[in-house]
């Protein structure tokens, strides 16, 4: 085995194994489409997060807009603060509305954005107030259960 | 100092508990070729570890050129070791480079010299050995002798002061065994070397040796010249020039009485 | 009681064997290192061929094999996924098992048996046949000549196979899922890069995958240095390679992965 072949050898193999690493990096990652470009942070309440996690997406009419960077649990509100990066080129009223959504029946949980009226935008460090939390399964059923319940009671008067 | 190259004085080796060497002396002097004989696992190769300095003795000196090898730090000891060549058992060839390579690696590895030069000593120390023609050949086309001549060339590349043999005879056919033995001779006059040669081979070694070591349990049992070897009436010396069956070395290995062990007894 | 007492003094021995071999390794790792320095020095000479025989020799094995795992993959995820009705999540299946785990992990282990074989086989045989011994003698350190250069073109290569591999079983989900069976090209792309996260998902797999590369490669060298110079010794050695090579990829994915993939929420 001569030199030159080992060489030509190495080349093809590294080049293969960079563009096997791009292609990973650029079409299955997200490296290169969808980068939040100087994001702007913003505050949002909320009473029960469910299975949200840090990275979760942030999207508003489906369209991605941001992710989430921080989850805290608020001890003088009793409630979890999570922060959200937002990309700068999408502007959002200040009486924006944010919901935890949940992709499909078991798919990921993600905040959703609906903006509101208010003439004013949200600036960096702004705190959403209008929220609506995760839907519980468990406390869906037990409304369920509840208010049938409460039907049939009356139902029998 | 005088002319020894080599001098091993009283030197003791165990290996894993069983000695292998108690009290060895031996000197090998400059421009000689000396044999150290005797039966396999007399730990004539591990002499050669040690003078190499492979090994270390646990009691005793080794010197080569005046340099205790055991206790050098390894850059001291490669340096030396570049100063001497060795044999080994079945060439020990890099399987993975041609002849011409095999010759050319120790000059690669310790010399600056450009490639035509290097071209030029590799074909020199390859026509020494008969093998010029040889050069291309991959290591396992070769035979066993000519394996072992190739290795020569390697080992002479750098112009050892001492050459060390390691069974040269080995397995090999009345033709080729003539051919090593001459150029053990040969290359030891023309580079002005002091050779050791380890070997069961009596007769073949006695034609080209100047000095004898019998190794025996551990101990130099009987030394001199090929002529003093040959009239010798040394009962170890005798059993092993004549190649006696039984001697002071017993053909079976110690056990208990024969016919107790065919009845069923211990041993069996 | 006599069994018992033999058995726990067998079991004994053989864990302060097992000890002792580990401490061995470690040391043989560490002189590995103090002389890798011709590695680098002499990248082209020595550590090029390496890498050529332990990376290019294995393309063929690590990109077919990556391909079949893609489509068995793609077959079974769609299987599983269309109960739920969220078939279009193939894409995100896919990729995720991949590059976190299948990559990494079913590469190292493909790794193992063609080069990682190959090395201790090579070792042992220099070894067995007094190469290195010879090499010794002639002032040239056989670590420095012979083991480094095979350690580190095993690591080099390593990373780029798992690479490999996980982009050509992409392409083998993405062959069934959206060729075969039809899958929308645009959600089984889509969804992937919503859910791969470059640092998260592909970097941890590409460390995984180095993490991998140093512990084959250096079970690979130790088996052929540490070999008793023997044919049967060789192919005992060769036996272990394989198996220690398994057993501490999979472990170390578990530690690895209970480390990275740890939620911060």
């Amino acid at each position: 085995m001569n030199r030159s072949t080992v060489d030509l050898g190495v080349g093809v193999f590294t080049l293969i194994g960079v563009a096997a690493v791009l292609f990973l990096s650029l079409k299955v990652g997200n490296l290169g489409g969808e980068k939040i470009e100087t994001p702007y942070q913003v505050q949002a309440r909320f009473d029960n997060i469910g299975g949200l996690k840090v990275r979760a997406p942030v999207k508003a009419s489906g369209v991605l807009v941001g992710r989430v960077v921080g989850i805290h649990y608020d001890t003088e509100k009793y409630q979890a603060t999570v922060t959200l990066n937002v990309d700068s080129r999408y502007t959002f009223s200040r009486d924006t509305f944010a919901t935890i959504n949940t992709a499909g029946l078991l798919g990921e949980q993600y905040i959703a954005l609906k903006p509101g009226g208010d003439e004013q935008n949200l600036k960096s460090g702004d705190v959403i107030s209008k929220t609506q939390s995760a839907m519980v399964l468990e406390d869906m059923i037990g409304r369920f259960l509840f208010e049938k319940a409460s039907e049939g009671a009356s139902g029998a008067k | 100092m005088s002319d020894a190259l080599v001098e091993v004085r009283n030197v003791t080796f165990d290996y894993q508990g069983r000695q292998v060497l108690r009290g060895v002396d031996l000197v090998v002097p400059r421009g000689k070729v000396v044999a150290i004989m005797g039966g396999s696992g007399s730990g004539k190769t591990t002499l050669l570890s040690l003078i190499g300095g492979q090994l270390r003795p646990r009691e005793g000196q080794v010197l080569v050129d005046g340099q205790h090898v055991a206790s050098l730090p390894r850059e001291a000891l490669y340096r030396l070791r570049r100063r001497m060549g060795m044999l080994f058992q079945f060439g020990a060839l890099f399987t993975d480079l041609s002849v011409f390579d095999n010759v050319a690696f120790p000059l690669r590895e310790h010399t600056e010299l450009p490639e035509e030069l290097i071209r030029d000593l590799v074909l020199m120390k390859l026509h020494a050995v008969g093998l010029r023609g040889a050069a291309k050949l991959r290591p396992s086309e070769l035979s066993g002798g000519m394996a072992r001549r190739v290795a020569m060339a390697r080992a002479t590349a750098l112009d050892p002061m001492l050459m060390m043999y390691d069974e040269p005879f080995a397995g090999l056919d009345p033709i080729s065994l003539g051919v090593i033995g001459q150029l053990i001779r040969r290359l030891n006059d023309a580079l002005g070397a002091a050779s050791i040669l380890v070997t069961h081979d009596v007769v073949e070694s006695l034609e080209i040796v100047d000095y004898v070591y019998f190794i025996g349990e551990g101990r130099v049992v009987a030394q001199g010249t090929p002529d003093e070897i040959r009239a010798s009436t040394d009962p170890y010396v005798h059993q092993f020039v004549h190649s006696e069956i039984e001697g002071p070395v017993h053909f079976h290995v110690p056990s208990n009485h024969y016919a107790t062990a065919l009845l069923g007894g211990e041993g069996a | 009681m006599k069994a018992i007492s033999d058995l726990l003094r067998r079991l004994g021995a053989l864990i302060v064997n097992a000890v002792w071999r580990l401490g061995f390794a470690v040391r043989f790792f560490f002189g590995l290192l103090a002389f890798s320095g011709q590695s680098v020095r002499r990248f082209r000479s020595l550590t090029m061929r390496e890498i050529y025989m332990s990376g290019v020799l294995s393309l063929l094995i690590i990109s077919v094999s990556g391909l079949f795992v893609g489509l068995v993959l793609g077959l079974q995820g769609f299987e599983t996924l269309q109960r739920f009705g969220s078939s279009d999540a193939l894409g995100t299946l896919v990729a995720l098992s991949l590059v976190r785990e299948l990559g990494p992990v079913v590469a190292a282990l493909l790794f193992a048996s063609r080069a990682g074989t190959a090395v201790t086989a090579e070792i042992g045989l220099m070894k067995t046949t007094e190469q290195l011994k010879a090499m010794d003698m002639m002032a040239v350190n056989p670590i420095s000549r012979v083991v480094a250069p095979r350690f580190w073109g095993g690591v080099i290569a390593m990373p780029l196979l798992a690479a490999l591999f996980s982009a050509m079983g992409i392409f083998g989900g993405w062959l069934i899922g959206v060729v075969l069976i039809g899958v929308d090209a645009g959600s089984f792309w889509s969804q992937m890069q919503a859910a791969v996260d470059f640092r998260y998902d592909i970097l941890n797999g590409v460390i995984k995958s180095f993490v991998f590369g140093v512990a084959v490669s250096l079970i690979a060298v130790f088996e052929g240095w540490d070999c008793v110079p023997t044919a049967e010794g060789i192919s005992r050695a060769i036996t272990r390679t394989v198996v220690s090579s398994a057993l501490t990829v999979l472990a170390l994915d578990f530690v690895l992965t209970s480390f990275m993939f740890r939620e911060l929420s």
